[in-house]
């Protein structure tokens, strides 16, 4: 059961050979028994999935309802959800429970799902492994040894163990994709500005979009119906309709033009990884598309860029974690300046330390022509090379990252080797178009990702794609084996 | 030496929208502590901001009324700083591109002349909460009412010479933001601040000297002595060979000294940034030449007007111009009685006297323009004279009704009919025989100066309510005999 799809839930829950209570149920039992190998929840919302399960069912009795009614789901621990704690995976927020509840949470819980809990995480979303959450690292469900990636590792760990059929994360330089990547699951990570951050704890607040993770493109696009749209409380909302997700999942891919960025392709790239990427690339060639060499020359700068403007966004964003209002406050503050240190040293880890202080000088008086304003540059460069080459090419297709997950602690001593973790992911957030990644296969035993690139708002035609690929390969359907356990 | 004094000011005006500058909270003096606030005004974690458009509307009139360029991409940035009455660690303000850019104001000064101040910008911003120090056992309160509160800081040049030519700009600024509906103009609640910087110079160096800047001062008559007393300080230092530190300073009213708040080295380095949450705000021509189109009449046009229209003096129109709510009364009240002249003497008269005693706005008046307009009426068409009319404008200031019903109640009317004055005359002049005579035998220079009595005698007769226009004559007349 925790294996299908959610069209296929819908209809059970329809035809009541289930129903929500007993499904999540289901899933919050394995989530009793799996969860402590892996540590993908921060919170298990027991009481309220069960409240809300009950509410679907009789829902769907009087025949009422979306195919997301009843179906048990997963947020990322950033999503603010009223009355349930929301930490950001950090020790600032360990006894923060938001009386409001994000744009996208509240969307998906008007479609009628069922919420299970909350997902862990990197703590406010800073890292690529899920090594960086106060609440302990997760652990990747394929090989407990490995990481999940991340920011957005618990809800990809989540996903890929069976612990819920979908679930949220956030997207500010690959946190969708790198860990769907790791844990051999399906991503989205929508044109910036398509879902509300509304009620998202901002990390960089120009990069961050959130989106939908689960097994397939087509459940992808059945959460992405829910969640996507404009928000007139978020004023960087795209004041445009969504599109129809579903509509055009079965579109044939006849003389679909894919462009591979030969940067995507060169130094630092695991063969295996590439082996895996060339033979999706193949498998299109087969469902009619044409390939064809493109450049995306300033991928490089992406890094630089990148580790630029986050930095500088979070290091404002963060200032309002003071202790003055809400989260941690240090014990017997002497004074204010007191307070505030040493509330701000005990709350945040030190990734998020090292971050805030990287931003702090980035936009201080005498270096914010050298770095912020440069960084901005660099940014509309590489926006216009994604611009040019989709002139040409209807997507871009490489590899999400340039290796399988890594072990536990292996990168953690070298900061930079993490960072370039990303360097096929941020270029994206840069620019602000959509991705996805798609299971493509496996490299000794461990999950890879086919990254696919469209046009700003192009993702019902990013979901037909990888829809088309799932219709012809068994990638995301692979089940790892501590999944099967329970 | 002689010193020539430099003053900038840095003018926070509170815009009147009914909700903040990016939430929808009302904004509203004297309510509870964190009432008015919203999850974007607290601060919360996920909270975003949305901007205000009508705050917008009221930065382009504010430009267009300052003859300035307007903004027409302006950018939000975040100026952060830590302070427990800002929650999210920063201000959202604007600073590279400001929805007003380089404009003017022509300012009458006292002696009548003009002098331009040139106003650099003006820029919407969001204004902090307070904290509040009393009450809470050594501990600070925090209340965020304020939060997010739109302000336009009007930002002028470094062009005023005076502490008068100070006040004669603010008077300016009030009058236009007042004029214009987007600030309430009240002082005393905060609607409008100043920072002023000030420095000094060697009169004829062309260099500026250090300045210093005094935070929030809250009202014209603080400003000016505020401003004379930096003068001093600022002086005393230069003349002993000393060095003006730069610094921010506070006025105390109570001791009127200024006081240093903080030094350039403890000055905080905001990092301003483009505010990623917002868009930048873009115009058309169309929107900014509609608001230009619709705007109300300015206090300078309203001078004009006042002059051509009702052939005031220049001074008139200026003095009942200065002030939008002074301009209707006196507007109101002329409607009733079609005497500008007369309206503007009791304008600027009986009734600025009766408001200065009582330290009355004229908003607040106990009579009101129609009310005032009958009375005048009734000077006009001769039922009372001039000094009567005082009497029961008093009256109606007290709260005793109408001028007509004043002057039926207590019999004020003047006496018109010639028949009871002569007769009234007849019993002056038995009873003062002796001056009579003496009358009769002086000259003419000599009885011009003597008339006054037996007139005098008259009205004191009549309580006043003799028509002079009348009395005067016949008195003449009866005298001769």
């Amino acid at each position: 059961m925790f294996e299908q799809s959610i069209s296929t839930l819908a209809q059970k829950l329809r035809n009541k050979d289930i129903s929500s209570v007993e499904l999540t149920r289901l899933f919050l039992a394995r989530i009793a028994k799996l969860d402590p190998q892996l540590n993908s929840f921060i919170t298990v919302s027991e009481q309220r999935a069960l409240e809300q399960a009950a509410a679907a069912d009789a829902l769907l009795q009087s025949g009422k309802g979306t195919s997301l009614t009843g179906i048990p789901v997963a947020h990322k621990d950033l999503f603010c959800t009223e009355g349930t704690l929301t930490t950001c995976g950090s020790k600032m927020l360990h006894n923060f429970v938001p009386p409001y509840e994000s744009t996208v949470t509240s969307r998906i819980q008007q479609a009628g799902a069922v919420m299970l809990g909350k997902t862990n995480m990197d703590e406010f979303a800073m890292g690529s492994s899920n090594e960086n959450s106060f609440y302990g690292a997760v652990r990747n469900p394929w090989n407990l040894d490995m990481v999940p990636g991340g920011s957005s590792g618990g809800s990809a760990a989540a996903i890929a163990a069976g612990l819920a059929v979908t679930a949220t994360g956030t997207d500010t330089g690959g946190s969708i994709r790198q860990p769907a990547s790791f844990c051999g699951i399906t991503g989205l990570k929508p044109t910036y500005g398509r879902v509300s951050r509304f009620g998202m704890i901002a990390y960089a607040s120009s990069l961050d979009q959130g989106g939908p993770m689960a097994k397939s493109a087509e459940d992808c696009a059945h959460l992405m119906q829910a969640m996507a749209g404009f928000d007139e409380k978020d004023s960087t909302s795209a004041d445009k309709p969504a599109d129809d997700y579903l509509a055009n999942l079965n579109a044939p891919l006849t003389g679909l033009k894919i462009g591979l960025p030969k940067e995507y392709f060169g130094e630092g790239l695991d063969s295996k990884v590439a082996d895996v990427i060339m033979a999706a690339v193949k498998e299109f060639e087969k469902l009619g598309a044409t390939v064809k060499e493109i450049s995306l020359p300033n991928l490089q700068l992406s890094i630089p860029s990148y580790y630029v403007i986050a930095p500088s966004e979070a290091s404002s964003n963060l200032s309002r974690f003071d202790g003055v209002r809400f989260g941690h406050r240090c014990d017997d503050p002497k004074d204010l300046l007191d307070m505030y240190t040493r509330s701000r040293a005990e709350g945040f880890g030190t990734e998020v330390q090292k971050r805030i202080m990287v931003g702090t000088y980035a936009l201080s008086e005498g270096y914010y022509d050298a770095y912020y304003l440069k960084a901005q540059k660099i940014r509309r460069l590489i926006k216009e090379d994604f611009v040019k080459a989709l002139e040409e090419v209807d997507v871009i297709m490489g590899p999400v990252a340039p290796t399988t997950a890594f072990g536990l602690g292996s990168k953690t001593s070298d900061p930079v080797a993490m960072y370039l973790e990303d360097i096929y992911t941020l270029s994206v957030n840069l620019a602000g178009i959509p991705a996805m990644s798609v299971p493509a296969g496996f490299a000794d035993g461990m999950p890879v990702g086919l990254q696919v690139m469209g046009n700003y708002f192009a993702e019902a035609k990013l979901l037909n794609i990888a829809h088309q690929y799932q219709q012809h390969t068994d990638w995301h359907l692979q089940t790892p084996t501590m999944a099967k356990g329970a | 030496m002689n010193w020539e004094v430099v003053i900038g000011l840095e003018i926070h005006t509170q815009l009147s929208t009914k909700s903040k500058l990016f939430s929808g909270a009302a904004v509203g003096f004297g309510a509870e502590p964190n009432t008015q606030t919203t999850l974007v005004d607290l601060g919360m974690p996920g909270a975003l901001p949305v901007f205000n458009k009508e705050a917008l509307r009221m930065a382009v009139m504010f430009g267009h009324a300052i003859n300035a360029e307007i903004g027409m991409t302006s950018v939000f940035a975040r100026k952060n700083y830590f302070y427990p009455d800002l929650p999210k660690g920063y201000q959202t303000s604007q600073m590279d591109h400001p929805i007003v850019g380089k404009g003017y104001l022509d300012v009458m000064l006292d002696d009548g002349t003009t002098s331009r101040v040139g106003i650099t910008r003006a820029h919407l911003e969001e204004d902090a909460g307070k904290s509040l120090h009393e009450d809470f056992q050594g501990m600070t309160g925090i209340d965020l009412n304020r939060s997010s509160t739109p302000l336009l800081e009007i930002v002028s040049e470094p062009d005023i010479r005076s502490a008068k030519e100070a006040v004669a700009y603010v008077k300016m600024i009030h009058s236009i933001v007042t004029y214009l509906g987007i600030c309430d103009g009240n002082m005393a609640e905060g609607s409008m601040r100043c920072d002023i910087n000030l420095s000094l110079r060697p009169k004829g160096q062309k260099e500026y000297g250090t300045r210093t800047e005094i935070k929030n001062v809250n009202s014209f008559r603080f400003i000016e002595k505020a401003i004379y007393t930096e003068i001093e300080r600022q002086a005393d230092i230069l003349e002993d060979g000393g060095r003006i530190i730069q610094e921010t300073r506070l006025y105390d009213p109570e001791k009127n000294e200024t006081r240093s708040m903080r030094s350039k080295e403890d000055a905080n380095d905001y990092r301003y940034f483009p505010c990623p949450d917002l868009l930048p705000v873009v115009l058309t021509q169309e929107y900014v030449d509609n608001i230009k189109a619709t705007l109300p009449e300015l206090p300078s046009q309203k001078a004009a007007r006042f002059q051509s229209e009702h052939a005031l003096s220049e001074y008139d129109a200026n003095v009942l111009s200065s002030s939008r709510a002074m301009a209707d009364f006196f507007e109101n009240a002329n409607n009733v009685v079609k005497d500008p002249k007369l309206t503007a003497n009791w304008v600027m008269g009986e009734l600025s006297k009766l408001l200065n005693q009582e330290q009355l706005d004229i908003e607040n008046s106990p009579v009101n323009a129609q009310a005032f307009g009958e009375l005048l009426v009734r000077i006009k068409d001769n039922t009372i004279n001039g000094k009567t009319a005082k009497d029961v404008f008093q009256a109606m200031w007290d709260g005793e009704g109408s001028a007509d019903a004043i002057i039926e109640a207590k019999g004020l009317k003047q006496v018109t009919d010639t028949g009871a004055i002569e007769a009234m005359i007849q019993t002056i002049l038995d009873a003062n025989a002796a001056q009579v005579e003496q009358y009769r035998a002086a000259d003419e220079d000599k009885q011009k100066k003597m008339i006054g009595f037996f007139v005098g005698q008259v009205m004191k007769a009549s309580q006043g309510k003799a028509n002079p226009g009348l009395v005067n004559p016949i008195l003449a007349k009866m005298l001769k005999g």
